[in-house]
């Protein structure tokens, strides 16, 4: 066998990594960039997306697209409120320090996981996927499903980006991030700007966790790699710089894709870590993150 | 300050020594076990204190210095033929070797990044204990043989598996955590460390080449950790990965929340209430890991300053 298909195959499945990885990533780093603390319960609300959309999908087991619509609409709700909750109920009264937060969310993390491990068992879930149809390679078939997740996410990141560059609520939110204190001068109700973000951090994450779901199934402990993986994409990419975020996730994603075609997933994993704690001591901004605030 | 009241601190942890040698006279045989792996563990907390209480650096990584203790007494025994002391001392070797080496690049940095680049060394040791599971064998660990758990002394023989010599080698490390702690913070290097907490740039202001400081505490804490991972090794024969997960991480940074953060005997205290508290709910729910995660969230929303440290507010100024 050549080396051409393989390599083909490992930049496809690394595509559909990047992109999901993008949607994640990018929730965690937006609330970084605006709220300036680090949530270590992101990969949780991934998880719940996740499980949400088997609950969800499992209601309508008859019309398997029509479950899959109904849980990329309704867990992503759930969870952004979950997220909402959590930010009045407890980062708030942290008036958001960062150690403080880092110890809540580490604490929410555990609460989340454990619930669910209470509620939904410790055993993994499929979801059958919305569509069933296979791209014809040369070589090989590919899953059409994983296209569509590609596309979705596309269409997701273009929607977020257009969200925060050309629309009011956008504009609030980039005032907010710059400069908290003028931004409340100028009547931003920035604690609920807060609240929004996070919620919002979280749904990115949650819908992330469907879009995955009928590919890698539902478990209590999935939350733990995409935590990891986008804690290297956000501090790779600079932290707090959305752009330098996307590009990241990018190659951490497709290098990701490749590498663990052809050597061993934990070796890649123990590179990326070690390189994520190197950037952090030498380039504390970030490979591709300039100056920004 | 008169001299009695100086005295007061010294004669209060030898009267807890005291109290835990007494212990294990009265304890029924099932605590008795608990109570050794409370005494290893409070030896890890008490190291994590160090660090994070009285020097103000948190890390979220500390399970590494605890598994290379772990697995630097467990391998050396198991692979090249070390008896118990050469094994201890092997593994309170690597975790001051790692402690060194990890200190050098990560007190670079600080705060939140800190954080995260502790975190990330941990989990790369972590993915390292699994990616060579010819050696380590991964998530289902190996069992150290009982002949080797043997400690020859003046032609006696002492089997590490007894009960009573485990409890008090556990003891004893504790002690000694637990005083050089009390001794670290009473003396000028230790005001230098707390210094460092309030206010580092003064510090350094003052003279202080603040980054020594640091990676002093940072190896003191990681050899602690390292001792107290080496100690459970030999005492309880077991090594697996699990020792090296983040869970390991976060539990002592719970243990010294409770027991009150900057306090010598807070994680002693800690690490007894949240063992029991784990323990018990384990009895009713497989998913115990939820007290810990309501602890962590309730602690730090109303109880930041813990048991002894909110007891050191309001009653006992002296307490150190």
């Amino acid at each position: 066998m050549s080396f051409g298909p393989p390599l083909f195959l490992g930049l496809l499945e690394g595509t559909v990594t990047a992109f999901v990885l993008a949607l994640t990533a990018l929730g965690l780093s937006l609330v970084f960039g605006v709220m300036r603390i680090v949530n270590v319960a992101h990969g949780e609300f991934f998880m719940l997306g996740a499980v949400l959309a088997w609950a969800f999908s499992s209601l309508l087991l008859d019309a398997p697209a029509l479950g899959f619509v109904l849980a990329l609409v309704g867990s992503p709700v759930v969870v952004g409120a979950v997220a909402f909750a959590a930010d009045r109920l407890v980062l708030r009264r942290l008036n958001y320090g960062p150690e403080a937060t880092i110890v809540a969310t580490i604490g929410l993390l555990y609460i989340i996981q454990q619930l669910v491990l209470m509620l939904y068992g410790p055993n993994a879930r499929a979801v059958v996927p919305p569509i069933q149809f296979r791209v014809q390679f040369p070589w090989f078939g590919y899953s059409g499903y994983k296209l569509v997740v590609v596309a979705a996410s596309a269409a997701l990141l273009l929607v977020t980006w257009y969200t925060l560059m050309r629309t009011r609520i956008g504009l609030v939110m980039r005032a907010t991030r710059f400069d908290r204190e003028t931004a409340q001068a100028f009547a931003i109700p920035v604690d609920r700007v807060y609240s929004l973000i996070f919620a919002l951090g979280a749904v990115l994450a949650a819908i992330a966790g469907v879009l995955i779901v009928p590919i890698q199934q539902a478990h209590y402990l999935m939350g733990l790699d995409p935590l990891l993986l986008s804690f290297i994409v956000v501090i790779v990419g600079g932290l707090g710089s959305l752009r330098g975020t996307l590009v990241a996730a990018f190659v951490i994603g497709l290098s990701d894709g490749v590498i663990s075609t052809f050597y061993s997933g934990t070796l890649a994993k123990i590179m990326a870590t070690l390189l994520v704690a190197l950037v952090l001591v030498f380039r504390p901004a970030g490979l591709f993150g300039g100056a920004n605030r | 300050m008169t001299a009695s009241a100086s005295a007061r601190p010294l004669l209060l942890h030898l009267a807890v020594i005291a109290v835990l040698f007494g212990l294990q006279f009265v304890l029924p045989d099932y605590d008795h076990s608990s109570f050794t792996r409370i005494m290893l563990l409070a030896s890890y907390a008490v190291g994590f204190n160090i660090l994070m209480g009285y020097t103000g650096l948190l890390s979220l990584g500390h399970a590494m210095f605890f598994a290379a203790g772990l697995y630097g007494a467990g391998l050396t025994m198991q692979y090249l033929g070390f008896g118990s002391p050469a094994a201890f001392a092997a593994g309170v070797a690597s975790g001051f070797s790692l402690a060194i080496a990890v200190g050098l690049l990560a007190l670079r940095t600080s705060g939140v990044a800190f954080m995260i680049v502790t975190l990330m060394f941990a989990q790369a040791c972590f993915l390292a204990t699994l990616y060579f599971n010819d050696i380590t064998h991964g998530d289902e660990g190996f069992v150290l043989a009982a002949e080797a758990r043997r400690l020859t002394l003046a032609g006696e023989v002492f089997e590490l598996s007894a009960p009573d010599l485990r409890y008090n080698a556990a003891l004893l490390l504790f002690a000694v955590c637990l005083l050089a702690c009390l001794g670290l913070v009473r003396s000028g290097v230790g005001r230098v460390l707390i210094a460092i907490r309030e206010n580092e740039d003064r510090a350094t202001m003052l003279g202080y080449h603040t980054f020594r400081y640091k990676l002093l505490s940072l190896a003191l804490s990681g050899t602690m950790a390292g001792a107290s991972g080496a100690a459970y090794a030999l005492l309880f024969s077991y090594v697996g990965a699990t020792f090296a997960s983040i869970q390991y991480s976060i539990l002592p940074l719970l243990w010294v929340l409770l027991g009150g953060v900057g306090t010598t005997l807070g994680p002693l205290i800690g690490t007894l209430l949240m063992f029991y508290l784990v323990e018990s709910s384990s009895g009713y729910t497989s998913s115990y890991m939820l007290v810990v995660g309501v602890a962590l969230v309730l602690l730090i929303l109303w109880f930041p300053k813990g048991i002894l440290g909110t007891l050191r507010e309001k009653w006992l100024p002296w307490l150190p």
